[in-house]
C-alpha cells in the first residue's frame, strides 16, 4: 500500500495516517511511504487485509522524539517510526533504549534533525529587502538545509523579529511572515536575495575578530561545516584569513616587519605605526 | 584627529576586543518579540552564528566603545603607552551596528566593553547609554552583555544591570602581586568590591520584599570574568583556587582564561613568549570539572601546581588515585562514575536511569555514548574486566600526546 505525504505538514499528516494504520491493524510492512504533492486518501485506495488493532500509548517525549526525528532525510523514516510507534504501544521497548538497534536509529536521526534546526537558527543570513516606501523593514534569506526542517525551525524567527517582514526560502519550503503572521508555502523561486550593503560591514567585522595567534581551523570547521559555506556572506574570506595569519603572527613579534592587512574591501591598512 | 569612516572604526575596535574570550549568550530570561513592537528574543542556551578561524564561536558583536585608554595595564594593546590606532564610536553608531546585523541574523547581541576616556564615570556612562537606547528607544529584546568597569559609581552599575543581560568585570590576573605589577591602576579590592555589589544587586532582584514588591531587575544573566594566563608566572594551581574562590564568593557563572597572547607593540614587561594554547585548554577542562563533576580545586592541581598538559586532568586525577579504580558500573554511586575517565554526567545520568531496569553490559556502555576507549582501564562490568591496572607510564602513554588540533601551526 502507498501513502504519499503533504509537503507541507507532513509529520502531522504522517500521524494522522499512523492512528488509522493502527487502528485497522496493518502492519508496517505492507505500507510504503512517500512525500509528493497529492495525498489521495488511502484507504479508498485497496488497502490491505485488516488485522489486530494496536491501541496507541506513547509518553510526551516520546511523541516529540518521533515528531523530529521525522523531519530526517531518510526515505526510511516514516516505515521506521511507524513500526516504533506499534512496538512502544506494545511495550516491546522501551523509550530511549539504546540497546534496542531500531531506537537508537532514530535516536541519532532526532539528534541530527536537532543539530541542523540549531545550525539553520545560527546560519541563516537575511538581506534586506523593504519596498521604498513601507513602513514595515523586510528581509528574505536563502538556506539549503541537509534535512527537511523549516518548518519546525521557522516559529523561532517569527519570535525573534518582530517588527519586521521576512522569508526564508529553501529548495522546497519557504517560510514567509508578513505584518506578524507566518504561513509555510511551496518555494517560487529558488535563488538567494540580491547582497545588501550591511553585508560589506559584517565582513569587516568577522575579519577583525579572528585572532591569528590562535588559528585553530579544525575546530572552526567541525562548528561550522564547510557545506554551509555557500550561503555565508563571510565564508570567503577564510582561506585568506588562514594563508596570512603566520605572517601577521610573526609582524606582533617583530615590530620592525612591516605588517599590511587587506581589509575587506580591498583597503589597505597599517596594522603597526 | 583624524576622521574615520565606520568600516574603519569597526576594524579597529573589533581587533581590539579580540583578546577577550568570552562570547556567551547564555542564562538568562527568556524574551521575544511576537507582540510586534520590538525586536529580537533569547532563547536561554544562546546561539553561535558563526566561526572564526580561530575555532571561537561569534554569537555577538565584540566591540569597544573606544579603544583610547589612559590606563597602563602591560598585558593590554589599548593601554596608554601603545602606539596603536585609536578610535572612537559614537553612541548611535553602536546601537546602528547591533540593531543592522541583529535584523540579519547576524548575531544574538552585544557585547561591549570600552577603554577607559576622561574618567571610568564618564567611561561606563557612555556604555550605559548604548544599552539604554537600544532597550528604551529601539525596544531592543537581545543579548547585552556590559564590560563593567570595576571603579566606576555604585548608580552606574545599578543601571547597567538594568538593561544588560549579563555583566562581567574582569580580575585581569590571578595574584594581587601581577595585577600591582602589571596593572598599577587597578586594585584587588575594588574588583572583588564591585564583584560583590554585582552579586548583591542580583540577589535583590530575585528576591520579593515582604510587601511583595521586587528590586529593579538585574542582570538575569549573572556575571562572569577573565583571568589572563601565562602573563605572570602563577601555576594552575593559584589560578584554580582563585577561580574557586571567586565562583564561591560571588556567585560567578564563569570564568574565562584567555592564554596570554602576542600583542602587537608589546611592553617590556611581558614574558615574549605565549603559553601553549594547550594550557589554556587543561584550565578549562579543569574548571568544568570544579564546575561539574564535584571535582575540588585543591584535588584537581597536582602537587608541583602545574596541570598536566599531555594528559586531561580527570585521567591525571585517576592515575594519581588508582586504589579507587576499577570501579564496578552496576553498583558505584553517582559521585564515583562521575570520576571514571570517559564518562561524562550524560552518559551518568544515562546509566542510572538504565540500571534500574537491568544489570549493564560493556555493550550498553558503548551504545549510551561512552568514551572507551578511556573508561576501560578503570571499569569492571559484565562482558568486561580490566586486567590489573597497568603501571603508570605505560597507562600515561596510552592517553599521551595531546590531540594535534591543539599545537599552533
Ligand atoms: S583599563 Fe582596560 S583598556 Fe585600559 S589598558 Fe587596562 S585593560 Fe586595557
Amino acid at each position: 500500500m502507498q501513502i504519499t505525504l503533504p509537503r507541507i505538514g507532513t509529520v502531522a499528516a504522517w500521524r494522522q495516517q499512523v492512528r488509522k494504520l493502527a487502528a485497522a491493524g496493518i502492519d508496517p510492512q505492507a505500507v510504503i511511504w512517500s512525500v509528493g504533492a497529492a495525498a489521495p486518501d488511502l484507504f479508498a485506495t485497496a488497502a490491505p487485509a485488516p488485522g489486530v488493532a494496536t491501541p496507541l500509548m506513547l509518553s510526551l517525549e516520546a511523541v516529540d522524539g518521533i515528531e523530529m526525528a521525522l523531519l530526517h532525510s531518510d526515505p526510511e523514516r516514516f516505515s521506521r517510526a511507524h513500526a516504533l510507534v506499534l512496538r512502544l504501544s506494545k511495550r516491546e521497548v522501551r523509550w530511549g533504549d539504546r540497546s534496542d538497534p531500531l531506537m537508537r536509529r532514530l535516536l541519532d536521526q532526532q539528534k541530527a534533525v536537532g543539530r541542523e534546526i540549531h545550525k539553520m537558527h545560527g546560519f541563516v543570513r537575511f538581506r534586506e529587502v523593504s519596498p521604498p516606501g513601507a513602513n514595515r523593514r523586510a528581509f528574505a534569506a536563502w538556506f539549503e538545509p541537509d534535512h527537511p526542517v523549516l518548518e519546525a525551525a521557522a516559529p523561532f524567527f517569527a519570535r525573534r523579529f518582530g517588527d519586521m517582514d521576512w522569508l526564508i526560502a529553501t529548495p522546497t519550503l519557504t517560510a514567509r511572515c508578513e505584518a506578524g503572521e507566518m504561513r509555510i508555502e511551496e518555494t517560487e523561486a529558488r535563488q538567494p536575495p540580491p547582497k545588501d550593503a550591511a553585508e560589506e560591514l559584517w565582513r569587516v567585522y568577522f575579519a577583525s575578530i579572528f585572532n591569528p595567534a590562535r588559528l585553530m581551523v579544525k575546530a572552526m570547521k567541525s562548528h561550522m561545516p564547510q557545506k554551509y559555506w555557500k550561503n555565508l556572506p563571510e565564508a570567503d574570506l577564510i582561506p585568506d584569513l588562514i594563508r596570512s595569519a603566520e605572517t601577521r603572527v610573526r609582524a606582533m613579534h617583530d615590530p620592525s616587519a612591516p605588517a599590511p592587512e587587506t581589509l575587506p574591501g580591498g583597503r589597505m591598512r597599517k596594522k603597526l605605526r | 584627529m583624524v576622521q574615520r569612516t565606520l568600516p574603519e572604526k569597526l576594524s579597529i575596535l573589533a581587533d581590539a576586543a579580540k583578546y577577550d574570550a568570552s562570547c556567551a549568550s547564555s542564562g538568562g530570561e527568556r524574551r521575544g518579540s511576537r507582540d510586534g513592537k520590538g525586536i529580537g528574543s533569547t532563547t536561554g542556551a544562546g546561539i553561535c552564528h558563526a566561526w572564526a578561524p580561530d575555532g571561537r564561536c561569534i554569537s555577538l558583536l565584540k566591540v569597544l566603545l573606544t579603544n583610547f585608554c589612559i590606563y597602563d595595564c602591560a598585558y593590554c594593546i589599548n593601554r596608554v603607552s601603545s602606539r596603536v590606532e585609536r578610535a572612537r564610536f559614537s553612541v548611535e553608531e553602536v546601537v546602528s551596528l547591533t540593531l543592522e546585523f541583529y535584523r540579519r541574523n547576524y548575531i544574538e547581541g552585544l557585547f561591549l566593553s570600552s577603554g577607559i576616556i576622561r574618567s571610568p564615570d564618564d567611561t561606563m556612562s557612555e556604555m550605559v547609554r548604548v544599552a539604554r537606547t537600544l532597550r528604551e528607544r529601539e525596544h531592543f529584546r537581545g543579548y547585552i552583555h556590559l564590560k563593567t568597569i570595576p571603579d566606576a559609581a555604585p548608580e552606574l552599575i545599578a543601571e547597567a544591570g538594568k538593561w544588560a543581560d549579563r555583566l562581567s568585570i574582569n580580575v585581569e590576573l590571578p595574584t594581587e602581586t601581577a595585577l600591582t605589577q602589571l596593572a598599577p591602576e587597578k586594585s584587588v579590592q575594588t574588583i572583588h568590591g564591585a564583584m560583590a555589589e554585582v552579586k548583591a544587586r542580583g540577589e535583590a532582584a530575585k528576591d520579593r520584599t515582604a510587601r511583595g514588591t521586587r528590586a529593579p531587575r538585574f542582570a538575569p544573566a549573572g556575571q562572569s570574568t577573565q583571568m589572563i594566563v601565562g602573563a605572570d608566572p602563577a601555576t594552575d594551581g593559584e589560578i584554580l583556587r582563585k577561580s574557586s574562590h571567586l565562583y564561591n564568593r560571588f556567585a560567578l557563572r564563569r570564568v574565562y582564561y584567555s592564554a596570554f597572547s602576542p600583542i602587537p607593540d608589546a611592553s617590556r614587561m611581558l614574558p615574549l613568549i605565549q603559553p601553549p594554547l594547550v594550557r589554556e585548554h587543561r584550565l578549562y577542562q579543569a574548571d568544568w570539572l570544579m564546575r561539574n563533576y564535584g571535582f575540588d580545586a585543591t584535588e584537581i592541581a597536582p602537587p608541583t601546581g602545574m596541570l598536566d598538559l599531555q594528559i586531561d586532568p580527570k585521567l591525571a586525577w585517576a592515575l594519581a588515585h588508582r586504589a579507587l579504580f576499577p570501579v564496578d558500573v552496576n553498583r558505584a554511586p553517582r559521585e564515583m562514575l562521575l570520576r571514571i575517565p570517559g564518562i561524562g554526567p550524560r552518559s551518568v545520568e544515562r546509566i542510572l536511569k538504565a540500571r534500574r531496569h537491568r544489570t549493564l553490559r560493556y555493550e550498553d556502555l558503548l551504545a549510551i555514548g561512552c568514551v572507551l576507549k578511556h573508561a576501560e582501564p578503570f571499569i569492571t562490568l559484565p562482558g568486561w574486566s580490566p586486567r590489573a591496572l597497568p603501571d603508570d607510564a605505560n597507562l600515561r602513554a596510552r592517553f599521551a600526546p595531546a590531540p594535534e588540533q591543539l599545537s599552533l601551526f
